[in-house]
């Protein structure tokens, strides 16, 4: 790890301050992803600004009626809330499905926004990745892509996003709310991340300096008719093959409103409007859930070891969709998958 | 030239005061500048678990943290689980069912158990495994590990 400044910052305005101007600064939050990142020489900063002790710890009502998660609530704290546990429980238990209880006690609400790929070569120095050095080449496209993107690829990068919690946050359509030198902004979730196209070394469309103070929660929560499903390589602890976060409004058997997100799959969350739409005055039922996966996956394309990924989105879908219009969410804990 | 930091937190309690260098983690804090070598390094990079202590009662992965953002936080490592000579009732627990082979794990194990046991969650042997899933035992000791932590709970 190459020697960096430590800074800590007072408050908001003073950590956007600290890093104006300063394209090799960081700041860090619960750290788990940057200081992995350092330890293997993919991110070089020479300043950290230590933002944890920044007043954004708090979870309140909006005026709308929904909730705003400050930036430094931690995993754990997410997912234990009771407001989120009883009014977003989609959201809880998509937290709940990633990483470890030590890591989602450090992790902050802000940083798993901004965690960045886990792509074997994004992490090996020795190898090209246009995401770590933008015109090295893509060494998983021709590589071991068995974690590796099906929907929204690129010829520079078919890395994947890997956070749970976002794809819920993708479904509820969240708000996310930024700091920087030209003043604040609110961000829709699906505008946040990026496919990666010819720059994958951008992430996100957080400009330099800013940084993200809130999640803001719509007041519908879809706490009736959801469910978070996750399959990985092991039953925990593992970063999603595929994974589906669903949301519907029925109306007896019939869906007045669906949405779901997908993870495991794309450089960033992925929704499908037109699927959606096709939910619309649709029967909750095996025909239509199949209707739906089909419309999401008609552009999927496979790469050498992850085309598997692409039958198993679309019966992760079905599944899904059954499991939210059954009332039967995925548990976190019991493996079973009914 | 290494940024020096200067911190002062308080392990098993005891207030330290030390200048380091800022890219420290709170793991090799412990145990190359306090001698606490009962907090192992495992993979060092968060997945293994071996370095989990608790930090202000929550369990957290030492080895992903500079040990300076923890200025004036309380620390427990499994030193600190004793009292006054007795053995902690998980240290005790680990024993009855011999829930380890070479022991390498068993710090991590016992701390992230005390963690999830003030957490309050874990109810069945199933969330016990799901809320233990950050420590990895490369000897396969799982199914004692969860006895343990099952005879504590019961216990408290």
């Amino acid at each position: 790890m190459i020697n960096f400044q430590y800074a800590r910052a007072n408050d908001v305005a003073d950590a956007v301050r600290q890093a104006a101007g300063n394209a090799n600064a960081k700041f860090i939050a619960g750290g788990t992803n940057l200081i992995d990142l350092m330890k293997m020489d993919v991110e070089r900063p020479l300043k950290v600004i230590d933002i944890t002790r920044l007043p954004l710890t708090q979870v309140q009502y909006t005026a709308e009626g929904g909730l705003r998660i400050g930036a430094l609530v931690r995993n754990t704290d997410l997912a234990y809330h009771p407001l989120v546990e009883e009014r977003y429980p989609v959201l809880a238990s998509a937290v709940m499905a990633g990483a470890s209880q030590q890591l989602r006690n450090m992790a902050s609400t802000g940083g798993n926004l901004l965690q960045r790929t886990r792509c074997h070569y994004f992490y090996d120095v020795a190898t090209g990745c246009n995401k770590r050095e933008p015109g090295s080449g893509c060494s998983a496209i021709e590589g071991h892509n068995r974690m590796h993107a099906i929907l929204g690829t690129s010829e520079a990068c078919i890395a994947t996003h890997p956070s749970d919690m976002c794809v819920a946050l993708a479904m509820l359509e969240a708000k996310i709310h930024v700091s920087g030198a030209s003043g604040n902004r609110v961000i829709p979730f699906a505008e946040f991340h990026r496919l990666p196209g010819a720059t994958p070394q951008r992430d996100t469309n957080l400009n330099a300096s800013e940084i993200i103070t809130a999640v803001e929660l719509p007041s519908n929560g879809f706490a009736t008719n959801y469910t978070y499903l996750k399959i990985r390589d092991r039953l925990s602890f593992a970063f999603a093959l595929v994974s589906v976060a669903v949301g519907l409004d029925l109306d007896g058997d019939t869906i007045r409103e669906g949405r779901f997100a997908l993870g495991g799959v794309a450089h960033k969350p992925w929704r499908d409007p037109e699927a959606e739409a096709a939910l619309r005055g649709q029967f909750a039922n095996p025909a239509t859930f199949t209707r739906v996966a089909d419309i999401v996956l008609r552009d999927a394309r496979g790469y050498a070891h992850n085309a598997f990924k692409i039958d198993l989105a679309r019966r992760c879908i079905v599944r899904a969709l059954t499991q939210a219009a059954r009332r039967t969410p995925q548990s976190q804990s019991s493996k079973k998958i009914v | 030239m290494p940024e020096e930091v200067s911190l002062s937190l308080t392990v098993n309690g005891t207030l330290h005061t030390l200048k380091l260098d800022a890219r420290t983690t709170l793991l090799d804090l412990l145990r190359e500048h306090l001698d606490l070598t009962g907090t192992k390094k495992g993979c060092d990079q968060g997945q293994c678990g071996a370095c989990t202590v608790l930090v202000d009662s929550r369990r957290v992965n030492s080895c992903l943290t500079f040990a300076v953002m923890y200025d004036g936080a309380q620390v427990i490592t499994i030193e600190g689980l004793a009292s006054d000579g007795a053995l902690h009732p998980l240290q005790q627990a680990f024993i009855d069912h011999d829930a380890f082979q070479c022991g390498y794990c068993t710090p991590g194990q016992i701390c992230s158990a005390a963690g999830l046991i003030a957490e309050g969650r874990a109810r069945t042997a199933d969330e016990i495994r799901e809320l233990m899933s950050g420590n990895i035992c490369r000897c396969g000791a799982y199914a004692n590990i969860v006895a343990a932590i099952e005879q504590v709970m019961g216990k408290s």
